[in-house]
């Protein structure tokens, strides 16, 4: 038994009628201490899959199970580091931090929690901006923010949903070298949610497409058999990089691609009448009624 | 043309507005004029666009005694300007507080339970666009056999009752604005429900609130002059009644005045505070 595990897992929203399937019956299993890439289409459901790993949402059917218990809700054991951050404005980086802190480890003496703060901190490497606020911090250092938040918890499994999605290339290069190995030093369970190829396979040990919405389904998971640390100008004409990308993205654009048949979306026109342009201009301009299709009555006059 | 640095224009452009606008107010103001009569005493009578406005000279001569030593207190209805104002805040302040104790959680309430909006929200609607005037012998009736305290009882009834609602819908606003991501945080950490609360929901609603209290109080500000006029009151509305009804227009102007400048202040205060508790 793997140690976080989805089982048939689908999820759709919509009421009876307007239903849209956005993940079907997906299979996942990733061992402890395995960094996983879950990389896709934008739309085709990734935040609604860490959602469901989270238990924010849950799942319509199948189950999802984390060291063989079933996921019925959020909890610290999952830490997430949100796509948007999700930090709190009106806390400064250590009063964010010390939230989750104070929540989860109440019997630490103060000592204790200022020093796993700062440690936190330090590691992200935002020692210099524990006092200020969300407001006063770029979008990257917001990130490590939420990184160093989540990594404070403690938690079995670290997701990560799109977490540099938001930021320009040259910080988000940095970032994804400086998660990659937080993360792997941390040796914990990390789930990432990307779109970008290259960046699953710069920081992640293992890669599951995922297929384009709805009805998004997991594609072969794809080992990432290169030697640590990745080095991303080396990697650039490294041959296994290029076989490794080439396999993502030719899933991606073969069986994942766009089904064009499933989707079916009922087009509701505007129910208007278009403008009569002939109309006589006044002092005020144009009148302009609108006139609705719906509104109008029609007589039927049967001639004999 | 050579610009003001910002700071002195800052100060210049409304100074010149004030100017602009007592020079309009002296020109379409009553002015006394004497004028020989055919039996050859003088008779004086008055002129001008709006003859019975006294003219802001004219105003400040009269008026002079409550400006010069404005916390005087000479009779009972003869006091300084800012001790007849202190008198009228001190009943706001209170009116105002107990708006706020009731408005908040009823907002809270809105804000987080859509069956109790669906409730509610008509009756609030109803009840919000009522005016002070209205409200006022109700209150007097309600408070009458408390004695001496009936006349303050009802003063504050009528504030409250009349400056809650901007705090209540704003509240409400405020609450359902929180994003979705906040309450994501408390979900993960498993917050309790005061602890969401109190760490999450308040502090992310409360430039809301302060939008809400800021109005309120410009409410509670407006209706202090009615309720002094109703219930005879001491305080700056009873005492612009009180000249209204001595013929003293003067006093009436003065009164005015202190009241826009007393609410603008007001305003001010308030929109610094607002301006602290902003967040991202």
């Amino acid at each position: 038994m793997a140690f976080l595990e989805l089982k048939g897992v689908s999820k759709g929203f919509g009421t009876f009628g307007h239903r849209t399937e956005v993940l079907r019956d997906l299979d996942l299993s990733v061992e402890r201490g395995e960094f996983v890439a879950i990389v896709g289409y934008s739309g085709s459901g990734k935040t609604t899959l860490i959602n469901l790993i989270a238990g924010l949402q849950l799942p319509d059917s199948g189950t999802v199970s984390i060291n063989d218990l079933e996921v019925t809700g959020p909890g610290p054991d999952r830490g997430i580091v949100f796509q948007n951050y999700s930090l709190l404005p009106w806390l400064t980086v250590r009063e964010n931090i010390a939230l989750a802190v104070d929540q989860l480890f109440p019997n630490w003496s103060a000592a204790r929690k200022r020093q796993h703060i700062d440690h936190h901190v330090g590691l992200v490497g935002l020692s210099h901006a524990v006092d200020r606020r969300p407001a006063e911090l770029s979008g990257g250092m917001r990130q490590r923010v939420s990184v160093a938040r989540a990594l404070a918890m403690d938690p079995q499994v670290l997701l990560l949903d799109e977490p540099l999605g938001a930021l320009d290339a040259l910080t988000r290069a940095t970032l994804q070298d400086e998660i990659g190995r937080i993360g792997s030093a941390s040796g914990k369970t990390i789930v990432l949610i990307t779109n970008d190829p290259d960046e699953g396979i710069l920081m992640a040990d293992r890669i599951i497409p995922l297929g384009a919405g709805p009805g998004a389904t997991l594609g072969p998971s794809i080992v990432v058999d290169l030697e640590r640390p990745r080095d991303r100008k080396a990697l650039n004409h490294d041959p296994r990089f290029k076989a490794i990308r080439a396999e993502i993205v030719r899933w991606l654009l073969g069986p994942g691609a766009h089904k064009s048949t499933s989707v079916s979306r009922k087009l509701v026109l505007p129910d208007l009448e278009p403008e009569d342009l002939d109309l006589p201009r006044t002092l005020f301009g144009v009148k302009r009624v609108a006139r609705r299709r719906s509104e109008q009555v029609r007589e039927n006059i049967e001639l004999r | 043309m050579k610009k003001f640095p910002p700071w002195l224009s800052n100060i210049l452009m409304p100074f010149v507005g004030i100017v602009v606008t007592l020079v309009l107010w002296q020109a379409i103001s009553g002015r006394v004029v004497q004028s020989r009569q055919p039996d050859g005493t003088m008779e004086e009578s008055k002129a001008g666009l709006l003859k019975d406005l006294p003219g802001p000279i004219t105003t400040w001569e009269k008026t002079r005694k409550y400006v010069v030593e404005p916390f005087a207190k000479r009779e009972e209805l003869d006091q300084g300007i800012l001790r007849f104002t202190w008198y009228s805040l001190v009943i706001v302040a209170k009116g105002y507080a107990i708006a706020l104790a009731l408005g908040t959680p009823l907002g809270f309430l809105l804000g987080l339970s859509k069956s109790f909006t669906k409730m509610f929200d008509p009756i609030i609607q109803i009840l919000r666009p009522v005016s002070p005037l209205a409200w006022m012998p109700l209150g007097v009736v309600l408070f009458s056999n408390t004695g001496r305290a009936a006349n303050e009882l009802a003063a504050l009834f009528t504030i409250a009752v009349c400056a809650m609602w901007p705090t209540v819908l704003n509240t409400a606003v405020g609450v359902r604005a929180i994003p979705q991501d906040y309450l994501n945080v408390a979900r993960v950490l498993k917050l309790s429900r005061w602890q969401t609360l109190r760490r999450i929901m308040i502090p992310a609603t409360l430039p809301y609130m302060f939008t809400g209290y800021r109005l309120s109080l410009g409410i509670a500000w407006l209706v202090i002059v009615a309720v002094e006029m109703l219930t005879g009151r001491i305080g700056i509305g009873n005492f612009l009644w009180n000249e209204y009804n001595n013929g003293l227009y003067t006093s009436i102007v003065l009164c005015i005045v202190t009241i826009g400048v007393v609410g603008f202040l007001l305003d001010r205060a308030m929109s610094l505070l607002e301006r602290r508790f902003k967040t991202a």
